[in-house]
């Protein structure tokens, strides 16, 4: 049986054209290497869906990046994850900084974004009153949000498997032939023929495109590295603020998350090692001083956790999109930052893209746009609450006292498909807060442990070798 | 151990007490003692007993019980008392939250939500531990890295060892403890790393956790790195200079596949600050008053949610003032107010309570900031004490008697500790 369509990378683009791909009758298999979908860049960022104003209108990601803005509420609406316009300030603290945000400004508005704003200092303090009370002025962005970018994948792909999605977790692609019209793709986990490949793997699109003998490209990582800080902070800014870019950077920002906690960051660095995520002293040093001069009361000491993502960057900055020289290989690579942002365009232009390759696509009735909505416990009002415990014991127990996450949230991630301590982590919030899991890893192992009906020490933290546990007997040998 | 009885809740208390650890339970005894009559304690845990039901090294009771008792044990000792009584007591059960008109939301495994009101609250949730964040160590987002304390709940409560070779950062208590379980378990511990010139547990656990193990305690030293993609392979160490910063020149690897961190603890204030109640940044706990009520009226705290206590016979012993205060305020019979606020001085990091009154006799518990051998505790100008040596690790408690302030009329005291000079 040959596939129509077989996805390469399981991150937030290889989610949203696997979700997209499934409103027309194709048979359509994603493969990913890791455990779990969204464990790539894409659960590494910084959660912003862009206001659609930052990107040059003559590049690729410019195009997308304000596209793709448009389309999430309606994503978020259907499948129910966590997303907020919450909007954006790029802050000057000097005078020599303002044609450059009348510049972005005149870009936005010529790119259709509405809303954008000049605000002066007053208006700026008035609004955000712990920036920096130097900074002179502002420029506002109503259409940017931030979304909780790892339940975003998960959402995606669990609508998308509804609709008849094959998902091969745990399979990393080792080689690809093409022989007549059909590719066949080899994994660890066995051979995938298909008509049509879309290499959507991040980091790695060039080494599957040079599997697959397209014209080649090479891929750097940029690291960035984030910091978050206890929720005890939250509402210390309203909205993302950004310093007054430069020609290099957006610079490092502060982001109030989904979730009620600030974050900061990111760095951009270039890195050799596409597994590099090491965060750095001097990458925290950097992050803090930089944050400080515009949101002068934040400390490092606040810092509950830390991590690094990888931007895939190619030669020519931008996005590679489109057919290759080979008949049936898509590319969709280099999707660094606003790669979040713009995946719902994307997504539309690899349908786009197929259609114009031959494959035909039509709408078929019986696609299902929703998933059932998780329940969140502690946004629930008491009587609420009441009646779901005497219906469902599991959520009157409380795991994660943090973030005050029940034993039926938990068992709902794994029924949604977790398999890891980090796939109940970034599904339901357990063990995010500022203990870090200290309470509740014993807990979600063992439901792990029960659900899956593996034994403890083959509880992994993340898939492969991150096990949490060893037996006794097996350390004492 | 503590069945749910939760079918006995009672719509109203009059004492409710939160967390049902050590402080937990003696604030309940004491509230009887001073004449309350419907109390409750409730635990989030399966039993109640607290931290102490991972602890099952000896070491706890010798001032309170005047013999050396396992964590466990003391826990049973003080939970026997409480069932001796009409305390209800129920465990699988959290308190969410009280609003400020003393309605208690409690949810439990197996009945749900309950919503119930009482006269005076106990906080005793006792507290949690740092993190990696919270010290932000470089490198890799490896498993492997985690707190001493949840080695221990794995260790002795979910019997699993949490690696084959361990280094652990820093020398606070449970660190400690855990470097010498672990070896009785056939883990290898590489060796103890800590950032400060001195230690940061008790001097008897270095030596009856290390030295007769035979493992080596590195000061101001610190893990400066850790590698490993999946599973932690190694770590880098180095020692610091006097403003911590890790001198990366004198570093050494050690290979190891686990880290454990045992970087101090943090009271555990989420219902504190959901009730608004005024916190010392110092101690990260509620300020109280002689009678350990919080800025709130009719809530009071104790144990490790108030100040991270070394031993836990202080600990029932400032609970069970608690819960005396707690019942003498229901029963109307509360003394009189404070009159003098304590000001941390001169090598004090800070002081609990944080007022005390003229009519009445106070411990106050403090801890210094650096070891000092041959000092003076001075309380302003009215009283002093000779201390022989004073350690960051090892709480101080100064008898505040009345008499030492019969002739005094200010209204703050400082408390300062001092070289001794002839
Ligand atoms: C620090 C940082 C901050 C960012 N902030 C933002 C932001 O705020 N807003 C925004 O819009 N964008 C942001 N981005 C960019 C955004 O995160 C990326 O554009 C997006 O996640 C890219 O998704 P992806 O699916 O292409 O890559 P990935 O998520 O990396 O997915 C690729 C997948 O392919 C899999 N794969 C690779 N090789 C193989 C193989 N051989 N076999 C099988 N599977 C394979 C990988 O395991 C991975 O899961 C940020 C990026 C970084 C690093
Ligand atoms: C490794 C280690 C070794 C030690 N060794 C010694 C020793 O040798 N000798 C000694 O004297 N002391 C020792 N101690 C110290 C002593 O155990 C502590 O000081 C003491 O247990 C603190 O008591 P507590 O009641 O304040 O907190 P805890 O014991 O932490 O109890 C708090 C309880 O509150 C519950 N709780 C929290 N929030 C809620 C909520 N919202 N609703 C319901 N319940 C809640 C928790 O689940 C917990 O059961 C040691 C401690 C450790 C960790």
């Amino acid at each position: 049986m040959v596939y129509d369509v077989a996805i390469i990378g399981g991150g937030v683009i290889g989610c949203t054209i696997a979700r997209e791909l499934m409103r027309y009758p194709i048979r359509a298999v994603l493969l990913e290497k890791e455990s779990e979908v969204g464990f790539g860049t894409s659960k590494a960022n910084s959660g912003i869906i862009h206001g659609g104003h930052h990107g040059s209108p003559n590049t690729l990601k410019g195009k997308l990046e304000w596209l793709g803005n448009q389309m999430w509420d309606t994503i978020c609406d259907e499948l129910g994850f966590g997303f907020k316009r919450i909007g954006e300030l790029t802050v000057a603290l000097a005078q020599e900084q303002l044609p450059t945000l009348e510049k972005l400004k005149q870009q936005g508005e010529e790119k259709g974004v509405p809303g954008l704003e000049m605000w002066d200092q007053e208006r700026l303090l008035r609004e955000e009153p712990r920036l920096n009370p130097d900074a002179i002025a502002g420029l506002y962005a109503p259409t940017t949000g931030v979304i909780n970018p790892y339940e975003a994948c998960f959402a995606l792909i669990e609508n998308a498997c509804l609709n008849g999605l094959e998902l091969v977790t745990d399979s990393l692609v080792q080689d690809i032939d093409q022989t007549d019209d059909i590719w066949t793709i080899k994994t660890n986990r066995g051979e995938f023929p298909t008509r049509f490949i879309i290499n959507a793997a991040g980091l790695w699109a060039d080494r599957i495109a040079q599997m697959a003998g397209v014209q080649p490209f090479t891929i750097r990582p940029r690291k960035g590295e984030e910091y978050i800080l206890d929720k005890r902070l939250m509402g210390l800014v309203k909205r993302v603020i950004f310093p007054c870019p430069t020609p290099v950077s957006k610079g490092i920002l502060v982001i109030p998350t989904y979730d009620g906690t600030i974050m900061v960051g990111p760095t951009a660095e270039m890195v050799d090692d596409k597994e590099d995520l090491t965060t750095s002293v001097a990458g925290g040093q950097t992050v803090f001083q930089m944050v400080r001069q515009v949101v002068p009361g934040i400390s490092p000491r606040d810092c509950i956790a830390e991590f690094a993502g990888l931007r895939a960057v190619t030669e020519t900055e931008d996005f590679i999109i489109g057919p290759t020289d080979k008949k049936g290989f898509i590319n969709v690579a280099g999707i660094q930052s606003p790669g979040l942002t713009a995946a719902p365009a994307i997504a539309e232009m690899v349908g786009d893209i197929l259609r114009d390759e031959g494959l035909p696509l039509q709408p078929k009735d019986d696609f299902v746009p929703s998933i059932p909505k998780p329940i969140h416990f502690v946004s629930l009002s008491t009587d609420e609450q009441i009646a779901l415990t005497q219906e469902n014991h599991h959520y009157g127990r409380i795991v994660c006292r943090c973030e005050l996450i029940t034993e039926g949230e938990i068992l709902d991630s794994i029924h949604r498909g977790a398999r890891t301590l980090d796939g109940i982590k970034f599904r339901s919030r357990a063990g995010m807060g500022r203990c870090q899991g200290g309470f509740c890893t014993g807990r979600c192992m063992e439901l792990l442990s029960q659900e899956l009906d593996q034994p403890l020490a083959q509880i992994t933290k993340r898939g492969g070798d991150t096990w949490i546990v060893r037996e006794r007997e097996e350390v004492a040998k | 151990m503590i069945t749910d009885t939760i079918s006995h809740l009672k719509k109203e208390y009059d004492v409710v007490v939160v967390g049902g650890g050590p402080a937990g339970m003696a604030a309940a005894l004491g509230a009887r003692q001073a004449g309350a009559d419907r109390i409750l304690i409730a635990d989030r845990e399966k039993e109640a007993g607290g931290i102490l039901l991972q602890c099952i090294h000896p070491g706890f009771g010798l001032q309170h019980f005047k013999e050396e008792l396992t964590g466990p044990e003391y826990a049973q000792r003080f939970l026997e008392q409480v069932l001796e009584t009409d305390i209800d007591i129920v465990s699988d059960a959290y308190i969410l939250d009280i609003s400020a008109d003393k309605q208690v939301k409690l949810m439990s495994g197996s009945q749900g939500v309950h919503v119930l009101s009482t006269k005076a609250a106990v906080l005793a949730m006792g507290a949690r531990e740092r993190t990696r964040g919270a010290i932000r160590t470089p490198g890799t987002r490896a498993s492997g890295v985690l707190t001493a304390g949840l080695a221990q709940k794995f260790v002795n409560m979910i019997g699993y060892l949490p690696g084959y070779r361990a280094v652990i950062l820093g020398s606070g208590d449970i660190g400690l403890i855990m470097a010498r379980r672990l070896t009785l378990e056939g883990v290898e511990v590489a060796g103890v790393f800590e950032i400060m010139p001195h230690a940061n547990g008790l001097n008897r656990n270095i030596v009856q956790c290390l030295h007769d193990f035979d493992i080596p305690l590195h000061l101001s030293t610190t893990v400066a790195d850790i590698h490993g993609r999946d599973r932690v392979e190694k770590v880098t160490v180095a020692p610091v200079d006097e403003n911590f910063t890790p001198n990366l020149e004198q570093s050494w690897d050690i290979p190891c596949d686990t880290l454990l961190l045992s970087i101090g603890l943090i009271p555990e204030n989420e219902l504190s600050r959901q009730l608004k109640l005024q916190i010392d940044p110092v101690t990260s706990g509620p300020v109280v008053n002689s009678m350990m009520e919080t800025s709130m009226d009719g809530v009071f705290a104790c144990g490790n949610v108030v100040h991270i206590h070394d031993l836990v016979d202080f600990v029932s012993q400032e609970a069970f003032l608690a819960g005396s205060n707690a019942g003498a305020y229901v029963t109307e019979q509360r003394p009189p107010g404070d009159n003098i606020r304590l000001i941390p001085g001169e090598n004090v990091r800070y002081c609990v309570p944080h007022t005390i009154s003229t009519d009445r006799e106070h411990t106050v518990y403090m801890r210094v900031k650096r070891p000092m051998e041959q000092s003076v505790l001075r309380l302003g100008d009215v009283y002093e004490k000779k201390l022989r040596f004073v350690l960051p690790a090892e709480m101080v408690n100064l008898k505040v008697r009345p008499r030492f302030l019969e002739n005094f009329h200010g209204d703050t005291l400082r408390v300062d500790v001092v070289p001794f000079e002839d």
